[in-house]
């Protein structure tokens, strides 16, 4: 149910959007009442993520079938590239307000609680034992006390991962322009590999923290920016993996080819996206 | 696979299913001005029931509960269900039009974008049935007071991000069809005004509405994880979430007013039958306001206590976007010079719109300056100023936008007499209820209480009477577009003598794929 003449491609008729908004909302609607204390609350945000992931599946299935039939041309790969642009634009400024939290609380919240400037009165009135001391869980001691992750050992083999997959990465996307399928194959496969590794380790680091180190999500705000930035990162970074491995099972089906390859370009870019954010990440969050 | 014989008898489908489904831009653009319209409606009442409780001091008719709750679902509805959909419909209809595309670049997802809304929506206005009720902390949602509500919260949060999901795809679509769905010979700096407003607001969505998801969402884990990005004992600081919202925040305001330029850069050359004055300096005006929205934010927090370098620099860059915009006002205002002017229901609306929207933006310029603004803060002059800029700004241009291009939409002609009746009413109206406010904040009352110091009963009681008067005009409104929509089509192409762009070169109503070969654009 598709139109195309030699200029436009236009798709007819979905039911795939409806539908996840429909699950959207089982699913939001599940976790708040799941926050809510509500027994039911989880089997229903399950019931709409499960649509959802239906969901996504139908509609891709929709649009790389269209895709491989050779409907599009190649004002609908330049639609399709701009919209990916804008969407890890967007994803960049999602992640810049965790940022901004960070450098808020290193930089003014903390050393005014600290007396620093003209907020003498706030140390000496309210906070009068408060020094301010990176990483902090603030004047009340939020959570107990607690060592910080350093950035030496797992943050660093996790850049050196990360860093790796990126070059991967690009080695398949050559592997793929010179059609050579053994060198996209292998590439891609590497890159999972590593992309999965980080996450493990992120896991591993995760639990580490929780029972040996008494740092937690609780943890005051060292805590929060420090589980808030690296598992929103680590989502993504899980996230950009499975799309990865949907990438990886087309290649092995024989899609894309040397120059028509913009679900491939689409995913490295979101992981070099990833790979850029880990490294403000690894500066801002571990090293400094 | 398909030939262009497919184009004559497109099998879309009927009745509800065709809306559901839907991936045509007139379709979905049809889609947001109806939910608009009706979530106009449903925020007018709130706000209605807000003046019935302010016509007299003390409680009368609601708990004060209750009014709060009004006030922040009034401020909710209205911004994210009725005058952003408003706008996004708008686009939706015109930009391909004007481009000279047969439809946005991404259909599915626009589709996808629309139908997120009603049920975010739903899920919004459900709260007010929930013990305890609705969010009762202001539209601005500052904690700790909203962490301090009941059960509505994660399901307020979660709907803020879904409509945050729908304006973010739609900027997405929009920007991706104006970068590479133009007709050829159509440069950048030959786009109606209209599209280069809408290409910088996409921009500014897709820049701050993610900042807004990230801010909820460190409020949702502070009440139910126990972070403490928002609590000064472990670090963090409620102020902090001021300032990542109104990051946000100021932005959203120009999201709501740049389209409604773009809608007065339209309609005002049309009627005064001359080109737009001074095209280029619009477009850069455009995007200086849009750059400067980015660093203005914390002159909506000049009292909470920020270092005094902060208060001057907020101050100074606020003041910085009076110079863009009297840029617009005066290019307007140019355009009409000489020109062989008439007044058809959406040119009365546009120029109520450029004296009324800058009676706003003095007001604003007033309180931008920081030692007066602590005079100002939280009163009703604030209330005056942004319904000011917002109902005779934005919601005015919506309307005049409605009238200028419904005729090209339907092939039917409003009834201009009862048009220009909508017009007087609404204005004086809207005059009459929010000047008002102006005197009653200036000498001190608060906004969001619902009871007042009896010297300022009189001034409220007229911006109550003046409020249901602007209520009742919006029902004559419904009817002019109910009489139009029963008629037969009778209008031509170019529906107004002075109109120019791609939209006229097509039939009233235009084909279902606007331009289905691309448009030759000198």
């Amino acid at each position: 149910m598709s139109s195309s003449n030699n200029n436009y491609y236009l798709p007819h008729g979905t039911k795939w959007p409806f539908l996840s908004s429909v699950s959207l909302l089982i699913l939001f609607l599940g976790l708040s009442s799941f926050l809510n204390g509500s027994p039911s609350g989880m089997t229903i945000m399950f019931t709409g993520l499960a649509l959802l992931l239906i969901m996504v599946y139908g509609w891709f299935s929709t649009v790389i079938q269209e895709s491989e039939s050779g409907v599009y041309n190649l004002q609908v790969d330049v639609s399709f590239r701009w919209g990916m642009v804008w969407f890890i634009f967007s994803e960049v400024m999602f992640f810049s307000a965790f940022f901004g939290s960070l450098y808020y609380a290193r930089e003014l919240s903390l050393p005014w609680l600290g007396g620093d400037g003209y907020k003498t009165a706030t140390n000496l009135v309210l906070w009068p034992q408060f020094e301010n001391v990176w990483p902090s869980n603030g004047p009340l001691n939020v959570g107990g006390d607690f060592t910080f992750m350093k950035a030496s050992g797992i943050p660093a083999l996790n850049t050196l991962i990360l860093l790796t997959s990126g070059l991967t990465v690009t080695y398949a996307h050559h592997g793929l322009k010179e059609q050579n399928r053994k060198k996209l194959i292998n590439g891609l496969i590497l890159t999972i590999l590593l992309g999965f590794t980080f996450v493990a380790f992120q896991a591993y680091e995760y639990i580490h923290a929780y029972s040996e180190l008494n740092l937690k999500l609780t943890t005051g705000i060292y805590g929060s920016t420090f589980f808030m930035l690296t598992g929103f990162h680590g989502f993504h970074v899980t996230l950009g993996a499975i799309m990865l491995t949907v990438i990886l099972l087309r290649c092995i089906k024989g899609h894309f080819s040397g120059d028509n390859h913009f679900g491939f370009e689409a995913v490295a870019w979101y992981w070099h996206f990833v790979d850029v954010v880990w490294l403000g990440l690894f500066v801002f969050v571990y090293w400094l | 696979m398909n030939t262009d014989a497919d184009h004559l008898h497109e099998d879309h489908k009927t009745g509800i299913m065709r809306w559901i489904t839907t991936t045509n831009h007139k379709d979905i653009g049809t889609l947001y001005l109806f939910l608009s319209l009706t979530m106009f409606f449903v925020g007018g009442a709130m706000a209605l029931i807000i003046r019935a409780e302010l016509f007299q001091p003390g409680l009368q008719l609601v708990n004060p509960d209750f009014f709060n709750q009004m006030t922040t679902m009034h401020a909710l509805i209205m911004i994210f269900g009725a005058l952003m959909p408003a706008l996004v419909g708008l686009a939706n209809w015109q930009i391909p039009l004007m481009i000279g595309a047969p439809d946005m670049a991404l259909p599915r997802l626009n589709n996808w974008s629309f139908w997120i809304l009603p049920f975010a929506l739903g899920m919004l206005g459900s709260t007010l049935f929930f013990e305890g009720g609705a969010p009762a902390a202001g539209w601005t949602l500052y904690p700790p007071l909203v962490l301090q509500g009941g059960d509505a919260l994660p399901y307020a949060i979660f709907s803020i991000h879904l409509l945050g999901l729908s304006s973010i795809l739609g900027a997405i679509n929009i920007i991706a069809t104006i970068l590479n769905m133009r007709a050829p010979g159509m440069t950048l700096m030959k786009m109606p005004m209209f599209v280069w407003t809408w290409l910088i607001t996409a921009f500014l969505l897709i820049a701050v509405m993610p900042v807004l998801a990230g801010a909820v969402t460190m409020l949702l884990t502070d009440r139910f994880f126990g972070t403490s990005f928002f609590t000064a004992s472990g670090g963090g600081d409620p102020v902090m979430f001021q300032h990542i919202f109104w990051f946000f925040g100021h932005p959203e305001v120009y999201i709501l007013i740049l389209p409604a330029f773009g809608v007065i850069s339209t309609i005002i050359p049309t009627f005064s039958r001359k080109k737009l004055f001074g095209y280029d300096s619009m477009v850069y005006a455009t995007a200086s306001i849009a750059l400067l929205s980015f660093i203005v934010w914390a002159h909506h927090m000049f009292t909470v206590g920020m270092p005094l370098a902060g208060e001057i620099f907020f101050m100074m860059t606020t003041m910085l976007i009076a110079v863009p915009t009297g840029v617009k006002v005066f290019n307007w205002i140019a355009t009409m010079w000489k020109g062989s002017m008439t007044f058809e229901t959406p040119m009365l609306f546009s120029l109520a719109f450029i004296v009324l929207f800058t009676i706003g933006g003095f007001s604003g310029l007033m309180m931008a300056i920081t030692p007066v603004d602590f005079q100002y803060h939280d009163t009703y002059f604030i209330v005056a100023h942004f319904h000011y800029v917002l109902v005779p700004g934005s919601v005015f241009a919506v309307i005049a936008a409605v009238y200028f291009w419904l005729p090209k939409w339907t092939g039917k002609m409003y009834d201009e007499t009862l048009g220009k009746t909508h017009f007087w009413l609404t204005t004086i109206f809207v005059n009459i209820t929010f000047f008002p406010q102006h005197f009653v904040g200036l000498a001190g009352m608060p906004r969001r209480i619902p009871d007042y110091a009896v010297q300022f009963t009189d001034f409220n009681a007229i911006s109550t009477i003046g409020s249901f008067g602007f209520g009742i005009a919006q029902i004559l409104f419904l009817y002019i577009l109910y009489k139009t929509l029963k008629q037969d089509v009778t209008a031509d192409n170019k529906v107004w003598e002075g109109a120019e762009g791609l939209e006229w070169t097509l039939p009233s109503p235009p084909p279902y794929h606007s331009f289905e070969e691309p448009p030759k654009v000198e």
